[in-house]
């Protein structure tokens, strides 16, 4: 007995829905008829790999919420900055077939007088390099915060009220126009990623299955993480710090290898989001969005990385429909969402899915079980 | 990081294989070596625990007021002293919590305890137990002293992480020793108030301190656990140093060591249970006359 497995039950079934994601949605979007009614839409294939890469910045959250007890209400953040590496690496890629045709510089720098490419911007038409930045930037903005939070031992609300500032501190930054990011239209009207057109659908499906194959490693390097003794002291430092403390370990170096690991997952769910809903603007930072996250965590279950991506899944699918069929009552849907879970589901979806399991295994099922719920 | 433990084991073949059997016995052996070692030639003191003219003031009150203190090694010890006499504050001292405004702080006659966090103090040895018992609930009794047991506190060194058989044998023999083996596995969040001081007191010992700081042990448990308590915490104090802070006279006189007594911030008295009861002063201060 080793401790705890990296893929334990619940893992494995997450994983294998995953797979079966990965093999049934290309199989009935293409070979399915489009009469059918098992026929998967082309306008299905980003808004699915949109909620898989929200459930990857879920994960990400729950790494440092579940496990680390950093309430972060700033992810987006990190969110948004591995967008915008991800959104200036295909800005780039435009080249001469912006409306003004210039051959370096993005339509809005024309359009605002910039002579030249500002130095942050090199680099970025090499897919490498901006990949390297997706992680990079987000996790560098994760390790100075971090750095000044934790040893400063800044805990609990007030943390959060700072990761909050910093995100709208952020988004006012983006919002002007001279930062040299687009300001408040942000960056668009994406043409190429390696070569590929981002409308085409079959890049499209090809980014959906790489958000599947981000969200299974994001996932498996999350469980190692928190499975291992680093995971263990991380736990320990979420319920008793200050007696993790006099152990010997020093929590804010423990905090700080979580909170940057988790900025750079975040950062690359961004640059998987951007291409498939083919805009990146200020927006990302607005503080709201990152309350969201939180809920979608909690509404998934805190703690269990499964959950988190369950959360987020369920919550935009609803925030789909709902913003179709009731615009107006969606903030109070999520708002009644958020009362609810936390009322009647402390341990989330997966929370009362499991203990469900538990009771029937228990009792000897005298009637016959329902049909599983999505 | 090679535990002092280590080569007595590998070198008894037979030793090995039941846990617990090298308890006692090895750190009595290893404290031995270790004090035949050449002390420190910077050490300015033979003291292992030396506090001089220790003073701490919050907002004008002055919790600890030219504090003075010297633990020796391998030496047990009672703290006694009415509510507010310092004795919590002068822990925080100690472990690096609270910075004393003046005065000198001297672990193993070298290490400015002033000067250094909360983790490396605990790194150096020495040990911590609170007053209400703190373990991490959410961990089995086996994890807890799994996080306690001397190995690299750093957080790159714990991420390729195998259960060594170092840790394995050093959980057995501590489990046995806290009597909590049959509780292995379960939570500590289900443990009894007493258990859960034993297990903390596990915890301190897998840390393998050279000065442990017990605040009340035996607050809230029954009477055969604090007896069951004196006689652990005096086996302890056969290869470690042991402060005991305490308000219950009885436990004070189970443990026999030497007392001291603070009021208001500093020594009042010091010497045997019956030595201090006698004085004046202290009957003074505890009737409150």
């Amino acid at each position: 007995m080793t401790g705890s497995r990296i893929i334990d039950r619940t893992g494995a079934v997450f994983l294998l829905v995953l797979l079966a994601v990965a093999v049934l949605v290309p199989v009935l979007n293409l070979l399915v008829p489009p009469g059918s009614p098992f026929h998967v839409p082309d306008y299905m294939i980003p808004l699915l790999g949109k909620y898989l890469a929200f459930a990857l910045l879920a994960v990400a959250v729950d790494l440092v919420w579940g496990y680390c007890g950093v309430l972060s209400l700033g992810h987006g953040a990190f969110f948004a900055l591995g967008g915008y590496a991800m959104g200036m690496y295909l800005m780039r890629q435009i080249g001469t077939r912006g409306v003004y045709g210039n051959p370096v510089l993005p339509d809005f720098m024309v359009f605002l007088n910039y002579k030249e490419l500002p130095w942050f911007w090199w680099g970025f038409d090499l897919f490498p390099y901006a990949m390297l930045m997706v992680v990079l930037v987000p996790g560098a903005l994760a390790f100075v915060f971090g750095w000044f939070a934790f040893r400063s031992r800044v805990t609990g609300v007030y943390l959060s009220i700072i990761t909050q500032a910093m995100t709208f501190a952020l988004m006012l930054a983006f919002f002007r126009n001279d930062m040299g990011f687009g300001g408040n239209n942000g960056l668009t009207d994406f043409k190429d990623i390696l070569g590929f057109p981002v409308q085409a659908a079959s890049t499209r499906m090809a980014l959906f299955l790489a958000t599947v194959a981000a969200l299974a490693a994001g996932y498996l390097l999350c469980r190692a993480v928190v499975t291992s003794k680093y995971g263990k002291v991380l736990v320990a430092v979420r319920d008793a710090e200050s007696r993790t403390r006099f152990l010997g370990y020093r929590v804010e170096n423990y905090k700080l290898v979580a909170w940057v690991l988790s900025a750079m997952l975040a950062g690359v769910a961004g640059a998987l989001y951007v291409p498939q809903v083919g805009i990146i603007n200020p927006s990302e930072f607005a503080p709201a969005q990152s309350i969201e996250m939180v809920i979608w965590v909690a509404v998934g279950g805190r703690g269990t990385l499964v959950g988190a991506a369950l959360g987020a899944v369920i919550v935009n699918a609803g925030k789909t429909w709902f913003t179709g069929a009731l615009p107006e009552a969606w903030l109070y849907a999520l708002g009644a969402l958020f009362v609810l879970v936390t009322l009647f589901l402390p341990k989330g979806v997966l929370g009362l899915w499991s203990s469900l399991w538990a009771r029937r295994r228990k009792a000897p099922p005298a009637v016959p079980s329902p049909e599983p719920a999505e | 990081m090679a535990s002092p433990l280590l080569p007595i084991t590998s070198s008894d073949p037979y030793a090995v294989k039941s846990p617990g059997v090298y308890s006692l016995e090895a750190e009595l052996a290893d404290v031995a070596r270790a004090q035949n070692r050449v002390r420190d030639p910077r050490a300015v003191t033979s003291a292992l625990l030396y506090l001089d003219n220790i003073t701490v003031s919050f907002d004008g009150f002055r919790a600890l007021n030219a504090l003075s203190l010297a633990i020796d090694e391998a030496e047990m010890r009672a703290i006694i002293g009415p509510n507010g006499a310092g004795k919590t504050t002068m822990m925080d001292v100690i472990t690096g919590k609270t910075r004393p405004n003046q005065g000198v702080a001297l672990f193993a006659g070298v290490n400015d305890l002033t000067s250094l966090d909360e983790a490396a103090i605990a790194q150096l040895g020495i040990g911590r137990k609170f007053q209400t018992p703190t373990v991490f609930d959410m961990h089995t009794v086996e994890d807890n002293l799994l996080l306690a047991i001397k190995e690299s506190r750093a957080p790159f060194a714990n991420f390729y992480w195998q259960r060594t058989a170092f840790e394995r044998e050093r959980t057995d023999e501590l489990l046995e020793r806290i009597r909590m083996t049959d509780h292995r596995k379960r939570s500590a969040s289900e443990l009894s108030h007493g258990q859960k001081q034993w297990l903390e007191i596990g915890m301190l010992l897998a840390q393998e301190p050279r000065l442990l700081l017990v605040d009340e042990p035996a607050a809230g448990m029954t009477d055969q656990e604090t007896a069951d308590t004196a006689v652990l915490l005096k086996e302890i104090a056969q290869t470690r140093a042991v402060v005991v802070v305490e308000h219950d006279m009885a436990f004070v006189r189970d443990l026999d060591v030497k007392v001291t007594v603070l009021h208001e911030g500093s020594v009042l008295a010091e010497g045997s249970l019956d030595q201090v009861s006698a004085n004046e002063r202290v009957i003074e201060v505890y009737l409150g006359r």
